[in-house]
């Protein structure tokens, strides 16, 4: 609160947003999903198709696929067949090199194809994910931070309530003062979506995938309806995490990027004033 | 106020800067230089080592894989890795029906064997329906009949000294002979069998005929085909380049093939 000139910036203008684990966590995360998303991906590349169920191979059905033909690369989902050359299944390396994987190098850990080396990456870096989320979700149970900012009020289930929030959101109309201190309810939902269901889900679907921990825990694969279900599953949810990446980083940067990634780094949020709001 | 905001404003750009730049070195091609360090492989290698001993901690000794019914089949169980090992010797086998075929079990055991086919099929006998798991993300599941390995081991007399299992194959992929290991732990494992049957007829060549591992909680290259012969060693040290397996030797495939 050193720089909160008390002339001109009164100290209420100023909140004390996001505690220590919180700003730890997030960026430990940012860093951690990177590095997991890519390594994903090269591991998809080993075998780039998708199925439901316990068994998945060559000649089985799969639901999604991404390939090569003699001159294009495509991607299919179902029924439906996209041209994707360029990117997916047919592409040129840094070496204007054709390649048929599926993934381009640009989006893999490493960038040249490596099955081993993508495992190393992802299977150390699922422990960084794993434990930081178990202790990030004991620390906001216990240390406060479900119970006063993520916890949904009565009146914040309201369709009216929830409707206003998206028209809101929308317009790029973003809460003043305040009510900027607090998460809304659209915020709400998406980090306890986060938190407490794509995050646990897709390292219990990573599990799934381990057929040592298949003899630890047989009923995972009940619950995920086998081994290729759960692999099908845990390519669907990283989407979702790059979804809420993407939205995430969206409104960082129409709220204002420098308050909303300082307050991420000293944890200090500044009110944004209304319109029109005297200086 | 400016004059005390923007140093500090400065340095948290900076900051931000710098964490952003963690992030993004990935991206770059400077990615693979560090995927290349030594000291990175390293550290990374801990996640599998933590794997290994998590798993170890958290499973019963005994603990089972899944087994399917007859219903989970694969309508097609695809092999992989060699589909036909190379030379006269295996085809020499393969036209006499691998009736001379001989599994030699040596090492640190009290009696030396080496086993025909029908004295392995003369053993007591183990069916399993179990999934097999490829690192490349594949799944398959059939149906296997064989011997258990701890029946041969206890037949061989398994020496105190004796913490790997080395199996050796009859297929050359490149310039060597496949092989792979494991710990007592997975050799004893009652679904861990010597299999010359999928899904009720001859092991085909494709699969490993005659003989294969099947070592149900983990990965694919885990199961070595064609076996010629089973080792008991100490230390895996001078085994191949010394870290277990032919892949494990050539492009860093874990040894432990658990997760």
């Amino acid at each position: 609160m050193y720089d909160a000139a008390p002339a001109t910036v009164p100290s209420a203008e100023r909140v004390y947003r996001h505690r220590l684990p919180t700003r730890i966590w997030h960026w430990t995360n940012a860093l951690t999903l990177l590095v997991l998303l890519m390594s994903g991906l090269m591991i998809f590349n080993a075998h780039p198709r998708l199925y439901w169920g316990q068994y998945g191979a060559n000649y089985d059905h799969a639901w999604l696929a991404i390939g090569a033909t003699e001159t294009t690369g495509f991607l299919r989902v179902g029924s439906l067949r996209v041209e994707t050359t360029g990117v997916l299944g047919r592409w040129t390396d840094k070496d204007g090199v054709e390649q048929t994987w599926a993934f381009p190098g640009w989006a893999t850990i490493p960038t040249r194809y490596s099955l081993a080396d993508a495992r190393r990456w992802h299977l150390s870096f699922a422990w960084v994910l794993a434990i930081a989320l178990t202790l990030y979700m004991l620390w906001s149970a216990f240390g406060g931070h479900l119970r006063k900012d993520l916890h949904v009020r009565r009146g914040e289930w309201s369709p009216r309530h929830i409707w206003q929030d998206i028209k809101d959101h929308a317009r790029l109309r973003f809460p003043t003062g305040e009510a900027a201190a607090r998460y809304n309810i659209l915020q709400k939902l998406s980090y306890i979506g986060v938190i407490f269901i794509l995050l646990p889900l897709i390292v219990a679907t990573g599990l799934t995938m381990s057929p040592g921990f298949n003899a630890t825990a047989p009923w995972l694969l009940d619950l995920f309806g086998g081994r290729q279900s759960a692999r099908s599953i845990h390519f669907i949810v990283a989407w979702l995490l790059v979804a809420f990446f993407l939205v995430h980083i969206a409104m960082v940067l129409l709220a204002g990027p420098v308050n909303e990634v300082r307050s991420m780094l000293t944890g200090w949020f500044r009110l944004p004033k209304a319109k029109g709001e005297a200086e | 106020m400016s004059d005390l905001i923007l140093p500090r404003r400065d340095l948290i750009l900076r900051a931000g800067g710098l964490v952003a730049a963690a992030g993004a070195l990935p991206l770059l091609s400077g990615c693979d230089a560090i995927n290349d360090a030594e000291p990175v492989r390293k550290i990374l290698s801990l996640g599998e080592e933590m794997h290994f001993a998590s798993q170890r901690a958290l499973t019963d000794r005994d603990a089972l894989a899944r087994e399917f019914t007859r219903a989970d089949l694969s309508p097609i169980f695809r092999s992989n890795g060699t589909r036909m090992p190379a030379g006269a010797g295996y085809a020499a086998h393969v036209a006499r029906g691998f009736a001379d075929w001989r599994l030699k079990v040596t090492g640190l055991v009290a009696r030396p064997l080496s086993l025909s086919m029908a004295d392995i099929r003369a053993m007591p006998q183990r069916t399993q329906i179990t999934r097999h798991d490829c690192v490349e993300g594949w799944s398959a599941i059939g149906e296997w009949t064989g011997v258990p390995l701890h029946r041969v081991l206890a037949a061989a007399g398994l020496r105190d000294g004796a913490r790997y299992i080395v199996f050796r194959c009859a297929d050359r992929i490149g310039d060597a002979d496949y092989y792979e290991s494991c710990d007592r732990v997975d050799a004893l494992h009652p679904q861990t069998i010597l299999a010359w049957a999928l899904n009720g007829k001859v092991l085909p060549i494709a699969n490993g005929a005659p003989l294969r591992l099947r070592i149900e909680r983990q990965l694919g290259y885990k199961h070595a085909k064609y076996l010629t012969a089973i080792e008991a060693v100490a230390s895996l040290d001078r085994i191949g380049a010394g870290k277990g397996g032919y892949w494990e030797d050539r492009v860093d495939y874990e040894w432990y093939a658990g997760i």
